[in-house]
């Protein structure tokens, strides 16, 4: 009756095992984690905003324009509610990525106009600024390419049989991922943007 | 039949391709990690390269943090930042959980110039700092063709501000998680099998089996041949003694450092900065 017993529960533990719970649990937790720090690097880049429109508020004769699209593309982008569960929301996942966007094309905006002044060239504080800008756009390129990288993982796992009936019977849908125009982006240099082109044009004024 | 072996090998053949890592078929390769400065375009001499290797090593012995130098010719169609995420990610520079590395890299016909900040020394080397080290002592002398200067410079400034970073002191024993890991195969293999081996094939050829079998794992697992010898010994003798159970000496594995160990596992999110000239 024991040993019966005992290879009755050797036998669960080897089929929940070979169902690939685990290995769904562990994968879930990996996008989290990569999700984390992609909120993370974009948070981080949020927070410098200010800062930044302030130093080059100050430069004599700055273009307005410029710096209002920075500020309120900030301000919808940090709107947008970021949570951990806007991965398994495909929509809400679509608006935060096109707020963050928008708010990278008007800062990459922002570095070409200020090449146009030279006093904020030669400007201390604004060019550390820049060197943490720079430094944040390049930390998000490689948190969204890690990110991109874990939820392949995972929704390989969740659709490949049989993991896909554990994935099914345990309610884990698959995760949203970067489109791909955007992928194709992030292997080009950051912040760099002539702005001359219709389409930044628009996106810009937007 | 063989019809249907033939396709069935094709189609396993096309899913490992496709299953390959999808780095794009003109990327530069990462080179491997001999010594902490690496230079393929011979432009450093043997002695500079030596003087600044010996100097690296020194630091991290002292300090625990592990800062490299590359030299390549160029980084192809990748930007900068993408290639150097890239070798850091294949080297591993700095310590685990620590992340205490850094990568200066530069690419000589490139013109372009990067210092890759593990995340444990981001806060002591911010981007900003990186770009000053880069703006004001290394892109003027490479421009001026003082290769060996610039990297000089560089590599002094970044060794200064890290200096004044608080980080845990370097590892005496710097492969304790090897052990951790040979600790069940140590004790297991001869209990497990050891007995059985014994009453098999006699005391010593069962004892010889089963440390060539635990070899052969600690192998897989550590990747030294050195731990792989020491746990072989230890499992020989778990077996020729016959315990029942037994705490092993298990401190032999965890030698064998005289070479490059290479990177020690520090990971990196793309902090730092470029510059060009």
């Amino acid at each position: 009756m024991r040993s019966l017993l005992l290879a009755l529960s050797i036998l669960a533990a080897a089929m929940l095992s070979s169902c690939g719970y685990n290995r769904l649990q562990a994968a879930d937790e990996q996008v989290a984690a990569a999700w984390s720090e992609v909120l993370n690097q974009y948070q981080r880049r949020a927070d410098l905003v200010p800062n930044l429109v302030n130093t080059v508020k100050g430069a004599a004769g700055f273009e307005q324009s410029t710096l209002t699209a920075v500020t309120e593309a900030r301000a919808r982008a940090t709107s947008v509610q970021a949570s951990a569960s806007l991965v398994s929301d495909p929509q809400a996942f679509a608006r935060f990525e096109a707020a963050q966007a928008q708010l990278g094309t008007a800062l990459s905006r922002l570095m070409v106009v200020v090449e146009r002044y030279p006093d904020l060239k030669a400007n201390a504080n604004f060019l550390d600024l820049q060197a943490q800008l720079e430094g944040t756009e390049n930390r998000i390129a490689v948190a969204r390419r890690r990110y991109i990288e874990a939820v392949q993982q995972y929704n390989v796992l969740a659709r490949s049989f049989p993991v896909n009936l554990t994935a099914k019977a345990f309610g884990m849908p698959l995760k949203a991922n970067f489109t791909v125009p955007d992928e194709r982006q992030l292997a080009q240099p950051p912040a760099v943007d002539l702005g001359f082109t219709p389409a930044a044009a628009s996106a810009a004024s937007r | 039949m063989a019809l249907l072996l033939r396709a069935w090998v094709a189609a396993v053949l096309l899913a490992l391709a496709a299953s390959a890592p999808a780095a794009a078929p003109d990327a530069v390769p990462v080179p491997p990690m001999r010594a902490l400065v690496t230079d393929l375009t011979g432009t450093l001499t043997g002695e500079q390269q030596a003087a600044l290797d010996a100097r690296l090593r020194e630091f991290g012995e002292r300090k625990g943090s592990q800062v490299a130098v590359l030299v390549v010719r160029t980084t192809g169609s990748e930007p900068i930042e993408a290639y150097s995420l890239r070798v850091v990610e294949q080297w591993k520079v700095g310590r685990r959980n620590v992340d205490d590395g850094v990568l200066l890299l530069v690419a000589k016909d490139d013109r372009a110039v990067r210092i890759e900040v593990g995340y444990g020394l981001e806060g002591a080397l911010p981007d900003a700092t990186a770009r000053r080290i880069i703006a004001e002592s290394i892109v003027p002398r490479l421009a001026a063709g003082d290769f060996a200067g610039g990297i000089d410079a560089g590599v002094d400034r970044i060794l200064r501000t890290v200096d004044g970073e608080p980080l845990p002191p370097p590892a005496a024993v710097p492969q304790t998680l090897d052990i951790g890991r040979l600790v069940p195969i140590l004790l297991l293999g001869p209990l497990m099998f050891g007995a059985a081996m014994r009453k098999l094939l006699g005391r010593l050829p069962g004892a010889g089996v089963v440390a060539a079998g635990v070899a052969v794992l600690a192998r897989l697992l550590s990747g030294l041949w050195m731990v792989a010898a020491g746990a072989a010994v230890v499992a020989f003798l778990l077996t020729l003694g016959g315990r029942g159970v037994g705490i092993g000496p298990f401190g032999s594995s965890g030698g064998g450092f005289g070479g490059f160990g290479g990177g020690g596992g520090g990971r990196f999110g793309g902090g730092g900065a470029s510059g060009r000239w």
